[in-house]
């Protein structure tokens, strides 16, 4: 384990989170984005939930993958079986920290059933194998593009505070002027694509 | 057979404006901004979809009296995600170029909100031919929503349509609408456009209702398209429906 290679990990968290932002650069996990930014508490919890899970998932797909996928030929399945994966290991972290970390489950709870239909978490999953991406870079990848994705949607939530507050035309209110805002902070992001890695 | 021409309409008209999936429910946004960069993306990535919602509509509806109610929604996935594979594979077969530029989208059907939530509100609970022009028409109402937002994006981002430059040579392509911020910006001016749309219907709607009242029989008809009538209401109806759209936006 060289200093090159942890290098390169650090670059590509670094990457993960601002250049290829998941929420506004790949579009991917819009829906609780929309869903659950009404409050900046409550994306906050959900972005927690989403890191946790998308660390475990990343790890347990890849694991899953090159183990038992690919020595047996079948990885045109890779889609139901990550799927799969990932429903399963949602319901298994749910009744863990029901079990034995009430508070932390008291937190996350209610968000970890809306992670399972959340395609950040199979993007990841997906992109880790495309990519070619060993081990430590698939858990660097997964945990870093979650940790972008609780970025944006933290932001957002502080903007739509505030938007809740203004008076847009009756046809804009809710879902319309959500998206415009999201169009500018997007803007914004891509000031990051400069940084070329 | 209890299906007539009349439910028909009705279903054809929620697919197409009073249920669209993009437009009025908001499901499925990710692909939705992802692929629209170009008018060929949309149909590709819409037929895609189409043929997934109908194929696992049907499915889903011939084992709906099968299925076990606590375990439903992991068998729907399953059911969900073998036809996405089948089209995902067809797909790399005989269109490689689209592949290469959905990419990623194909594999994500599976988690498209719009599939498991007719799967779990319609097909769920309809027997098999109703399921079936359900999942066509909400496919092709998810299709014209993509082909509507890549026609904007291309249009003004490139000044082409389909490939073909349209626009008079001394337009500068704006190229701001074919990247991301420009997917948001579009989609909300269209949302509202059919919010527009929408109310519009709505009051028209009301003041049929109210000039037709002898003839109950052709009021209900009215009714049966359009969820909520009444243009008094029309404020709060326009509130139940961004507040549906946040929930549905959860799953």
């Amino acid at each position: 384990m060289n200093t090159e290679y942890l290098i390169n990990i650090l670059l590509l968290m670094l990457s993960a989170v601002l250049v290829e932002n998941y929420i506004f650069v790949q579009f991917l996990g819009i829906c609780p984005f929309l869903g659950v930014s009404e409050k900046p508490d409550t994306a906050l919890g959900m972005g927690f939930a989403v890191i946790f899970v998308m660390t475990l998932s990343s790890a347990a797909t890849w694991l899953i993958y090159y183990f038992i996928l690919v020595p047996f030929g079948l990885e045109y399945l890779e889609t139901i079986a990550f799927i799969l994966i990932i429903a399963a290991l949602v319901q298994f972290i749910e009744m863990f920290l029901r079990k034995f970390v009430p508070a932390l489950y008291g937190a996350l709870g209610i968000y970890l059933p809306l992670i399972t239909t959340n395609c950040a978490v199979l993007g990841a999953a997906l992109i880790n194998i495309q990519e070619g991406y060993d081990f430590l870079e698939s858990l660097a990848y997964g945990f870093s593009s979650a940790v972008g994705f609780t970025l944006a949607i933290v932001i957002f939530a502080g903007v739509r505070v505030r938007i809740s507050f203004a008076d847009p035309p009756k046809v804009f209110r809710g879902i319309p002027i959500a998206m415009i805002a999201a169009g500018l902070i997007a803007m914004a992001f891509s000031g990051f694509s400069g940084m070329s890695f | 057979m209890s299906y007539s021409i009349k439910d028909f309409k009705r279903q054809l008209a929620d697919g197409l404006l009073d249920k669209n999936p993009v437009l009025a429910q908001m499901l499925g946004m990710c692909s939705t901004l992802a692929v629209t960069t170009s008018i060929a993306n949309a149909v590709g990535m819409g037929l895609a979809v189409t043929a997934v919602l109908a194929c696992s509509n049907v499915f889903i509806s011939l084992l709906r009296k099968i299925i076990p109610q606590q375990i439903r929604i992991a068998s729907y996935i399953v059911i969900i995600s073998g036809f996405v594979t089948a089209v995902q594979l067809l797909i790399q077969a005989f269109l490689p170029e689209l592949d290469r530029t959905l990419g990623l989208f194909i594999p994500l059907i599976v988690v498209n909100c719009i599939i498991l939530a007719r799967a779990e509100s319609f097909a769920s609970k309809n027997p098999v031919l109703p399921s079936a022009v359900d999942g066509v028409v909400m496919g092709i109402g998810y299709t014209v929503a993509l082909i509507l937002l890549a026609a904007i994006r291309e249009l003004l981002g490139a000044g082409t349509l389909l490939g073909y430059r349209v626009m008079p040579d001394s337009f500068e392509p704006a190229i701001i609408f074919i990247l991301p911020s420009g997917a948001f910006l579009t989609l909300g001016f269209l949302i509202a456009a059919a919010n527009f749309i929408a109310e519009k219907r709505r009051q028209r709607a009301a003041k049929a209702v109210a000039a037709d009242n002898d003839d109950i029989d052709n009021a209900s008809t009215d009714n049966a398209g359009i969820d909520n009538t009444g243009t008094d209401n029309a404020g709060i109806d326009n509130e139940n429906i961004d507040n549906e759209s946040g929930e549905e936006g959860d799953k």
